[in-house]
């Protein structure tokens, strides 16, 4: 996990593109919707979840596939660790790296959207309670589609329906945030969703590395 | 005599060709009598008018499309268990179908939603699972196209429904909690109060069997050709090997 971590912050990994993405997503949306800011306050939160999501895909591609390439899953793969491990080592790398500072970036991008301050703390308390989910569910996809030529896009395909429930709450969430409306009952759903695929996806994305590995 | 003695390619495509036809006449004369019976013999209901009879190729291909996932879920859960090749294709041949299904669900509802609701589409929470079922019938197809090693694709598409399964579930009562829908609640339930009338209801249950019957037959059929393509191209494989 120290390794991907390295990785990715040094060599070009990537570490500010999903960032930097995220960023061009909110700042386009004004463009497209118009400047008002009652409009922007109101579709804030779907926007920013949508745009961390979307930043989250970005760079899932690379996860296992680079380490393919070069030879290091195989080797990883013999080392003591179980596989089940190293795909949720990888998914804590890749959060770290892109759903945290996706999190901390939401505040002040939320300003860019005029987002009610008021609901800014349940903003970022969402995004940090549902990227967890999202990078694990990324892993997996990316497990699967590992062993594939351009499975950039079939990654996509795969994940993005995945992805719905955690969107469902996460931007639930936020949106009675915004509205000063109870928020525990999404919170809450969101946390079991998180936990639940950190406790059992890293099973199912070690077994498709197996089969990718054979 | 065990159900597992289907396992064997040979024993299920001697047993399931020959009843292949049979099973589509079955399912053709179910569909002909239900929809006839549907369609022309049953009263227009009150505040529906006439479409109302949409129901009969509603209700039956959004039963198959649920129950055509379930089938694959069972199916892989079985490849990945005991290794049964029949299994993992049955699968694959299921997938399409299920996905069909699930596109003729959604555009007879959104003729029926015309004249009822006055919207072709509204984000409730039934149609709205149906598309996000729709996606996974999706990626599922397409992981199995991308995939060259057979036995490969299969694992991970058995791992992809199983893990899809869930999610799918999770999705259903997510969207749930998001938006109160226009559709109206089950009312077919055996236990339910107040259901359809038995005039709709006696049709009904004759197009579900022939939709069920349908999904049937095309899913053997298809296996069968799956185990055919299967068997072609451990032939070419091991021709090629010979000249070589």
């Amino acid at each position: 996990m120290l390794r991907d971590l390295r990785l990715t912050v040094r060599a070009g990994g990537g570490f500010g593109l999903g960032l930097a993405f995220f960023l061009i997503v909110v700042v386009l949306v004004p463009f497209a919707v118009g400047p008002e800011p009652a409009t922007l306050a109101r579709i804030a939160p779907g926007v920013l979840w949508v745009g961390a999501l979307l930043a989250t895909l970005l760079s899932l591609d690379r996860l296992f596939a680079l380490d393919l390439e070069d030879g290091a899953l195989p080797l990883i793969a013999t080392a003591p660790l179980p596989l089940e491990a190293v795909a949720l080592a990888k998914a804590a790398a890749h959060w770290l790296t892109t759903g945290l500072p996706l999190t901390l970036a939401a505040a002040p991008l939320g300003v860019l959207l005029s987002l009610d301050p008021a609901a800014m703390p349940w903003l970022v308390l969402s995004l940090a309670l549902g990227t967890p989910a999202l990078s694990v569910i990324g892993a997996f996809g990316a497990a699967v589609t590992t062993g594939l030529r351009r499975g950039g896009l079939l990654l996509s395909l795969l994940v993005l329906p995945l992805y719905v429930p955690t969107l469902v709450f996460g931007a639930e969430a936020a949106r009675r945030g915004a509205e000063g409306l109870a928020v525990s009952t999404p919170l809450l759903m969101l946390a079991g969703i998180t936990l639940g695929a950190v406790a059992l996806l890293p099973f199912a994305a070690g077994a498709a590395l197996r089969v990718n590995l054979r | 005599m065990s159900i597992w003695d289907y396992a064997n390619p040979k024993r299920f495509i001697a047993t399931t060709t020959p009843a292949l036809p049979w099973l589509f006449a079955l399912a053709g004369g179910c569909l002909a009598v239900g929809l006839v019976w549907g369609f022309f013999l049953t009263p227009e209901a009150e505040r529906f008018g006439s479409s109302v009879k949409i129901i009969y190729l509603h209700v039956p291909s959004a039963m198959m499309a649920i129950n055509a996932w379930a089938m694959m879920l069972v199916a892989s859960l079985i490849w990945l268990v005991r290794r049964h090749h029949v299994s993992a294709l049955a699968a694959r041949a299921a997938a399409p179908v299920g996905l069909t299904m699930t596109l003729i669900a959604i555009v007879t509802g959104a003729i029926w939603g015309q004249p009822m609701w006055g919207t072709w589409w509204a984000w409730d929470p039934r149609l709205t699972s149906f598309l996000i079922l729709g996606l996974f019938y999706l990626g599922y197809i397409a992981l199995w196209e991308a995939i060259a090693d057979p036995d490969a694709a299969a694992d991970l598409t058995s791992i992809l429904c199983l893990v899809g399964s869930v999610f799918a579930l999770l999705s259903r009562y997510a969207v749930n909690f998001w938006n109160q829908g226009l559709h109206q609640g089950a009312s077919l339930s055996l236990d339910a109060e107040e259901n359809v009338s038995d005039v709709y209801w006696l049709p009904l249950v004759v197009c579900i069997a022939g939709f069920a019957l349908l999904f049937l037959a095309l899913v053997l059929m298809r296996t069968g050709t799956e185990i055919r393509a299967r068997r072609l191209r451990a032939l070419t494989l091991r021709s090629q090997r010979l000249e070589a």
